[in-house]
């Protein structure tokens, strides 16, 4: 049987011109952008060529643009270099439960160091109700951090209702939006809303070590990474010329190549809720993120088996974030939306890509009924009950 | 037109093997290494390798090499890294005047925080004298940092018995190796160094990515936090094929480093010993003996460094006036200036920095063509003026 990619969330495969053009550059572009000879004017073409169509992708000016090595380092700078230039201000960070760890690590940080962190909680589908952030916004907020798109449930926050309460009641805060879900999948990028807003490339099929910062001009924020005049000296660093080229591009097939994922993800749901049992964490297809569901099927209470029972038959997924999979502690998104039970020990994250096919989401869904039906007759409670004892459940 | 690229210590050019290995990584090994299914198994298994290649070039074990996006991001994860853990307020670190910008500017970042910092000064050679170490060290002192070769002059410091001063009294010791990692041997046991900064693009490997060697018991912050990467001590999905990248160009340096020191050196002599006879008024800067093999940086009077790397470019020759990272400024190099040199001289300096891929060829070709172009500079020049 033909492999089937469905952890996209997770990392993607690139498009095959990106390394194309990455082997191009390595070849022929290779100086370093900072050099005044040929080879570096050369490099620091691409590198701007580059910036250029990118920030035209997301909608910003070019040098509001600032490459980093990725989603995460893009939030921890987000972070830490908004909150310690406003320090003086206040010491109230706002976030919600379910943000990435990158955002609440560093935040976990600069609680240690004095900061008041405010975590809010999410409704059962993992969205922010604007009215639980308008009690929490203070004066002395200094920074609002939420993001576009959870990546583990697909849940979408609404920054046009939350944006102007920020404004309002917080008016020193600076606005984060961690939008590496969201980019090349939403139509909106929270630009408008947000002083600064991280992106990724892997995550669009682009290549893996490169990511960015949108940073809207004027916006005050300490560099993470310090020593030398790169990324007007708020990145320190050899460009990573091939690897930002290579996610220009990958943006570009993006909007030229996409596909439509939210009819795939709303086929996925169908063919999925057909096996007895099955339920859904998150929003339902049309709610939430078009590449993103998160399913579970009673009787079946650890999700690392069934993600091994579908790895078994060609079929890749995960238990939710990749950066957790190795531990084996509930998702702190599915905890936060009170999920319980097998809806939290035994959920799956489906994750749809650019190059997804109806076929592939046909063989997903036997794969799966095949497994759950497999693994709940091992366990002795599919051979007394029977399927349609879960049908009930649903 | 002769194209010659003498500028490797800015960046080298990614070697063909290396940029294949990159390409099927991405095409066929695209997985997440921290997911559990195959893909990310089969991810795995190749950012295991490369840790082990790169871990080799410096006699690491591989558990001891932290994988980040460059040279620079590694000396902040050293210096902060440290720091953070250690404290800031009324410690005191040691470092030296000629540090690359990386490390500089995370000291300045610290010193705004209240640590005390001290800069060594230098001899006439680049060298750190161990004497001076010696007697910065406190009981307070955190952590010293002192590159093993400088990125604009070459000059290769003691690590071993700077090291030894700081270990006796039980201070933590970083080196900044991404001059020297792919030229020099370097065994980090020997050295007994806490810390070490490489780099990939500067041994013929991809930029963006870089490593940062953590003795085994040896302990630092992160910089980015989030995850369970590299054993959490970086945060961020890896960098798969830049990662497999490097630990091929690590792996292929370490084979030929023998051949290509040689043949660095051969070169580098050739150079000097061209430049320096085919023109009055010039001089070597840096230790004649104890530099890198592929450096070669000279003062030439009356004539501006700019002027003459403009002149180069156009005739198809890559150099530098100094460091890659400050060739927007118009500040003199600080490094030229620690040695104690003129502004005049400062701004008067040429870089050129062999890579594996230069012949003889390309260096007489820098031979016969200079002295011309120092000829015309310096009929237009007014510090010239009445000279000769």
């Amino acid at each position: 049987m033909a492999e089937v990619y469905l952890d996209n969330s997770a990392t993607t495969r690139v498009w095959p011109e990106v390394p194309q053009l990455m082997e191009s550059v390595y070849r022929d572009q290779y100086g370093n952008p900072s050099s005044l000879h040929k080879r570096g004017v050369v490099a620091e073409k691409v590198l701007d060529t580059s910036r250029q169509e990118l920030a035209a992708a997301v909608g910003c000016h070019p040098h509001e643009l600032f490459f980093t090595s990725g989603g995460t380092e893009a939030n921890n700078w987000a972070v830490f270099g908004l909150a310690g230039v406003r320090k003086p201000r206040g010491k109230r960070i706002i976030t919600t439960a379910v943000e990435h760890p990158s955002i609440l690590v560093p935040l976990d940080v600069l609680a240690e160091r004095g900061f008041e962190v405010i975590r809010l909680p999410v409704d059962w589908r993992g969205e922010l109700e604007a009215s639980r952030l308008a009690a929490a916004l203070t004066p002395d907020t200094v920074l609002v951090t939420i993001m576009a798109v959870n990546n583990e449930v697909g849940a979408v926050q609404d920054w046009a209702a939350l944006s102007p309460l920020v404004r309002e009641r917080a008016p020193h805060a600076a606005v984060h939006v961690d939008a590496v879900q969201a980019l090349a999948k939403l139509p909106l990028l929270c630009l408008e809303q947000a002083d600064t807003v991280s992106f990724s490339a892997h995550k669009l099929h682009g290549p893996q070590g490169v990511g960015a910062l949108y940073v809207r001009e004027g916006t005050r924020i300490q560099p993470l990474i310090f020593g030398g005049e790169q990324e007007r000296k708020l990145r320190a660093g050899t460009e990573n010329v091939a690897g930002v080229a290579g996610f220009a591009l990958a943006v570009r097939l993006c909007r030229e190549r996409g596909q439509e994922l939210m009819q795939l993800l709303h086929e996925l749901y169908q063919g999925l809720s057909d096996i007895p049992g099955f339920g859904c964490n998150g929003p339902t297809p049309g709610a939430g993120a078009p590449h993103i569901l998160n399913a579970y099927f009673e009787g079946i209470p650890r999700g690392e088996v069934l993600v091994h029972a579908l790895a078994s038959r060609g079929v890749y997924v995960s238990t939710g974030s990749a950066c957790h999979s190795r531990r084996s502690r509930p998702s702190h998104v599915l905890s936060a939306m009170h999920r319980s039970g097998d809806a939290l020990t035994g959920a799956v994250r489906f994750s749809l890509g650019a190059a997804t096919t109806r076929e592939e989401i046909r063989q997903a869904v036997a794969a799966t009924a095949e497994a759950v039906a497999e693994l709940r007759l091992h366990s002795g409670k599919g051979s007394r009950s029977g399927a349609a004892g879960y049908g009930a459940l649903r | 037109m002769r194209r010659v690229y003498l500028d490797n210590a800015a960046t080298t050019p990614v070697r063909a093997e290396v940029a294949e290995l990159i390409h099927e990584y991405m095409v066929k090994h695209f997985g997440n290494p921290s997911s559990v299914h195959w893909f990310g198994r089969e991810a795995r298994r190749g950012l295991d390798r490369a840790r082990e290649q790169v871990a080799g070039l410096i006699g690491a074990h591989p558990d001891e090499i932290v994988f980040t996006s460059g040279g620079t991001e590694a000396d902040n994860l050293a210096i902060k890294g440290v720091a953070a853990l250690k404290g800031i307020q009324g410690k005191h670190l040691i470092t030296s005047a000629i540090e690359h910008h990386a490390i500089i500017h995370s000291t300045e970042q610290l010193e705004r925080q209240g640590l005390q910092v001290t800069y060594l000064a230098v001899d006439e050679h680049g060298l750190v004298e161990p004497d001076h170490l010696a007697h910065a060290l406190r009981p307070e002192t955190i952590l010293a940092s002192v590159m093993l070769a400088n990125n604009e002059v070459g000059t290769i410091q003691p690590i071993r018995e700077l090291a030894a001063l700081c270990r006796a009294k039980g201070v933590l010791f970083h080196t900044d190796a991404v001059q020297a990692a792919g030229q020099l041997d370097i065994d980090v046991k020997a050295l007994d160094v806490d810390l070490m900064s490489i780099s990939s693009h500067k041994l013929y490997g991809p930029k963006g990515i870089g490593a940062l060697y953590i003795r085994k018991g040896c302990r630092v912050e992160p910089l980015a936090h989030g995850g369970g990467h590299e054993r959490k001590r970086r945060a961020g999905t890896e960098n798969l094929p830049g990662i497999v990248g490097f630990g091929l160009a690590a792996e292929l340096s370490r084979q030929e480093l023998p051949e290509r020191r040689e043949h660095l050196e051969a070169l580098r002599d050739r150079l000097v010993q061209g430049i320096l006879g085919g023109i009055s008024h010039s001089r070597l800067n840096g230790h004649p003996q104890l530099r890198l093999p592929n450096n070669c940086n000279v003062s030439i009077e009356f004539v501006e460094g700019e002027s003459m790397l403009l002149n180069l470019d156009l005739l198809g020759i890559a150099a530098s006036s100094g460091s890659a990272c400050t060739s927007g400024a118009l500040e003199p190099s600080h490094v030229l200036l620690a040695m104690g040199l003129s502004h005049e001289l400062a701004h008067g300096s040429l870089r050129f920095s062999l890579g594996r891929q230069n012949t003889a060829g390309d260096v007489d070709y820098v031979i016969s063509t200079l002295p011309g172009i120092v000829a015309r500079l310096r009929e237009i020049s007014p510090l010239h003026a009445g000279r000769e």
